[in-house]
């Protein structure tokens, strides 16, 4: 995209103003994406993104700019603004030697989608149009979309660091309405992997369309979901995202650094139920959150961040690795070249347990099963968060018993995690996820094994 | 409404002539600068300076439709954008309701959405007002950190162009003041954040967003879990919005059209208690997200959308309009130059009433007072109407507010809510969100917690 000797004159231009460090983030993303709703598809879009972010760094202080012009001259004239927004005096040349780091691919890529006809993508969304409607007549409302999008990347920075990158994702969603007696109910499924269009050879788009259309029709059965505290058994698969937020944003250095976790000063202690360990790995192979470099260039890890239910290590970007004399974790992430990056994310989940799943759920007197969560969100100074529950039922004596309509959890981190009290040998990853922080999303994976919190607060309505 | 933003209506304008014979195109074109600065510990810990332009191009035959767009304005890029864009329509399905917006007569309700003085900020001036926010913030009490203290502001222009006759531009500029804030007490931390917006930095209430942001956190500091019953909440004006937010959602001739409003086939029914009146109305200069123009280059306009409790319409897109059989209602909206237009409310507000948050406080014998909201992304199903949230806030007994209470959900349906609405306040906030905040208080809403 950019050639290391432009690269190399655009960080001396960075440095001009005597800072500690510059860096070039640049990408070109093309992607194409579909709609289908209301039994029709709606349109098709292409898009193309490209451009460069300059970070300079002098002492405490970030400047930061962007351009969309990766013409040598507009890169420079990026550079310059950047290196005055951090301006601290100084000044004088430094001249940037690049070496180019080895090449890495964690996910490789059989089928690019943008060399696939159009019209075989409208398919796949004509399919999971009969797939979902075909599961029942109830279902009064389908809407699918389809999105593939490549992203070539290459960051260079002072330290003569140079990578490069190339990202292909492959997403269906697919969420449909079901309207009966009790009024009209949702259902919503999505498959997305860091992968080409060989996604759909290995899955089926009606599995996706009749998981989706099955969870709205189950609904128009349920019951009010209940109201307090009381035993809680996520089904694996459906509840990494509880540790994305229960944990997971806690252990992120630049909201450590700030006291603004709950999770600070604790590395060393046991901060869970000895039945978790917790881990964040970029290295997962085709998962959603799965990179070969992180947005700084370093590449991505394997990160333990619980062991046994003691806390190890935080995650770590450039910026708040330098400032504590360490090494950095392949957690530098940034939602575009428009972005700063911070400390993100990547695939998080915790590793098995030795139970049968089915012994979990047949030694729970009374609660709540959990078969699939919406989003959720935490606050991480208190450790309080929350996640939505999209297809939950009723366990009754050791049995998984009637549906339930949608609500909230609620619970404090550090209180939950070490009230896990039973972990399943079943471990699966969950659907593609978006972590947002500060107004960037970023995409992001997690999974865990059938488990069982002692208690947590069901924000239903029924007594 | 024109200005300077005559370069954008000429790259519009040029690709709407390219326009074949029995193709409607739009050309929506836009260009935005913006300056971020974070202070840290009275330090500067990052300066963004951020360019960004892009342009989106729709075209239609036939009743197919084709999109196309670029975060860019090179000619030689744009013209890709219209080819691809004419390409992808040939995978679209008929659907004889498409087409651009057209003229409708309706006329603009001017509005002053710019700045010169923002223009000539100096840079010191805006690193300044950032490290003043959080020397006030951290001054107001002693319990009080700071996580983080910006000062951002940004300028956009766009313009829009279609074969059907539309062809506006417009500019807007605007600046805001935001902190986040931690509150210690041994142990525990509770965290807040304070905010001020304004056309221009004088506007600016440093002040107060100091002073809110160290209240919302101390006030917290000490919550317990409360026990799980039914209540009477009083929402917050912050909450409110959010609440309006949401309920507006479920107004629009979109989610009527597709199936997927709770409200389909209840206009003329009371679907909310009489005191509820809710006005969409972008004209009036007080809202935050006031225009003169909607997203597909009409004039945008009040609608009432409840009147004392009665549904009286939706608000529209020029598509939903169509398909619907009515006029559109100036609610087009659209997500950047990347999206295209759909129905969407544009500056909400419910009629308030007459009383002080202090005075419904004080008649009621127990409730909570709702101060923050958790979740509502996760917990409220705009279709099915379920509504459940996390919660924290402060009791209320015998008409006196008491202890903090926090780590509860919040939970009825949206359908319920409306009708179980015992009272608006009187105490109308601008706040910078597409609803405007009052006192809000409902009746018999479940409250999940020990």
């Amino acid at each position: 995209m950019i050639d290391n000797d432009v690269l190399e004159r655009v960080l001396s231009a960075a440095l001009r103003t005597g800072a500690d460090f510059a860096e070039i983030f640049a990408s070109d993303w093309r992607g194409t994406g579909v709609g289908l709703d209301d039994g029709r598809i709606e349109q098709m879009s292409t898009g193309r993104n490209r451009g460069a972010g300059i970070r300079v760094i002098s002492g405490e202080t970030t400047g930061f700019a962007h351009t969309a012009d990766l013409t040598e001259a507009g890169l420079v004239a990026a550079a310059r603004v950047a290196a005055d927004a951090a301006r601290q005096g100084g000044g004088g040349t430094r001249v940037v030697a690049l070496t180019a780091q080895p090449s890495r691919v964690v996910s490789p890529i059989d089928i690019d989608p943008s060399t696939v006809a159009k019209a075989v993508k409208v398919e796949l969304l004509r399919r999971v149009d009969d797939a979902a409607r075909s599961a029942g007549g109830a279902i009064s409302q389908v809407s699918a979309g389809y999105s593939d999008g490549r992203t070539m990347i290459v960051v260079a920075n002072s330290d003569g660091l140079v990578a490069r990158d190339e990202r292909v994702r492959t997403l269906l969603r697919v969420s449909a309405v079901a309207n009966g007696d009790t009024g009209m109910q949702t259902g919503f499924d999505s498959v997305g992997h860091t992968m080409g269009f060989e996604l759909f050879d290995k899955i089926q788009v009606e599995d996706v369309a009749r998981t989706a259309a099955t969870r709205a029709l189950t609904k128009l059965k349920a019951r009010p979901a209940p109201s307090g505290s009381m035993p809680v058994v996520i089904k694996a698969g459906s509840g990494g995202v509880l540790f994305h937020e229960a944990c997971g944003h806690g252990l992120e250095a630049d909201l450590v650094a700030k006291g603004a976790s709950v999770y600070r000063g604790k590395v060393g202690e046991l901060v869970a139920s000895p039945l978790v360990t917790l881990v964040d790995d970029g290295t997962m192979t085709h998962e959603w959150g799965a990179i070969a470099i992180d947005d700084e260039g370093h590449p991505s890890q394997y990160n333990v961040l619980i062991e046994n239910g003691v806390l190890t290590d935080y995650m770590w970007d450039y910026l708040r690795a330098r400032k504590e004399g360490r090494r950095q974790s392949g957690n530098g992430r940034r939602q575009s070249y428009k972005d700063l990056p911070m400390v993100r994310m990547t695939n998080t989940y915790v590793l098995n347990g030795t139970e049968a799943p089915d012994d979990i759920i047949r030694d729970t007197e009374s609660g709540v099963y959990v078969a699939h969560l919406g989003g959720g969100s935490v606050n991480t100074a208190t450790g309080d968060f929350v996640f939505g529950m999209t297809e939950a039922y009723l366990i009754e004596n050791g049995e998984i018993t009637e549906p339930l309509r949608e609500g909230n959890l609620i619970g404090n981190g550090p209180q939950v995690l070490r009230d896990i009290d039973r972990l399943g040998n079943d471990f699966a990853m969950g659907n593609p996820g978006t972590c947002g922080k500060d107004g960037q999303g970023v995409p992001v994976g997690d999974g865990q094994p059938t488990l069982r919190v002692k208690a947590l607060t069901i924000g239903g309505t029924a007594s | 409404m024109t200005g300077r933003s005559g370069e954008l209506l000429a790259i519009a304008d040029r690709v709407v002539a390219l326009a074949q014979s029995g193709e409607q195109v739009e050309a929506y074109v836009s260009r935005s600068l913006s300056t971020d600065v974070r202070v840290y510990e009275g330090e500067v810990e990052h300066f963004v300076s951020a360019q960004s332009e892009g342009i989106g191009i729709r075209v239609i035959r036939d009743g197919r439709t084709g999109t196309s767009y670029a975060g860019t304005l090179d000619p030689a890029v744009i013209a890709d954008v219209l080819a691809e864009a004419r390409d992808n329509l040939g995978y679209g399905e008929v659907d004889e309701w498409s087409g651009l917006a057209e003229p409708d007569g309706v006329a603009v309700t001017p509005q002053v959405l710019w700045s010169d003085r923002l223009e000539n900020v100096p840079t010191a001036r805006k690193i300044e007002l950032a490290k003043e926010l959080e020397r006030l913030a951290r001054a107001a009490d002693s319990r009080v950190r700071v996580d983080d203290s910006n000062y951002s502001d940004a300028f956009g222009e766009a313009a829009v162009a279609t074969t059907t006759g539309i062809r506006v531009s417009g500019r807007e500029n605007g600046c805001y003041l935001s902190v986040g804030t931690l509150a210690d007490d041994g142990d525990e931390t509770q965290t807040g954040f304070g905010f001020s917006v304004g056309r221009d930095v004088d506007e600016l209430d440093v002040e107060k967003a100091a002073r809110e942001a160290a209240d919302r956190a101390t006030r917290l500091l000490g919550a317990t879990k409360p026990a799980s019953r039914r209540v009477t909440v009083v929402l917050d004006p912050f909450v409110t919005a959010q609440f309006l937010g949401i309920i507006g959602g479920t107004l629009n001739g979109d989610s009527v059209v597709k199936g997927r409003s709770l409200f389909a086939n209840r206009l003329g029914d009371q679907v909310a208690s009489p005191l509820v009146t809710l006005v969409d109305d972008p004209t009036n200069p007080l809202a935050y997200t006031a225009t003169d123009i909607d997203g597909e280059g009409l004039a945008a306009r009040r609608n009432v959308l409840i009147d004392r409790g009665t549904l009286g319409m939706f608000v529209q897109s020029s598509y939903s309009a169509r398909r619907m059989g009515v006029s559109t209602t100036g609610n087009g909206t659209r997500g950047g130059y990347a999206g295209s237009p759909g129905a969407g409310c544009l500056a909400l507000q419910v009629a308030p009433g007459t009383r002080s948050q202090a005075e419904i406080v004080a008649g009621i014998d127990d409730g909570i007072l709702i101060q923050q909201v958790q979740g509502l992304h996760s917990g409220v199903n705009p279709v099915s109407g379920d509504f459940s949230t996390g919660a924290a806030g402060i009791t209320i007994t015998n008409g006196a507010l008491g202890a903090p209470v926090r780590e509860f959900t919040i939970a009825s349906t949206l359908q319920k809510m409306l009708l179980d609405i015992a009272e608006v306040g009187g105490d109308l906030e601008w706040l910078p969100m597409r609803a405007t905040g009052v006192s809000l208080v409902i009746h018999d809403v479940t409250m999940s917690g020990a």
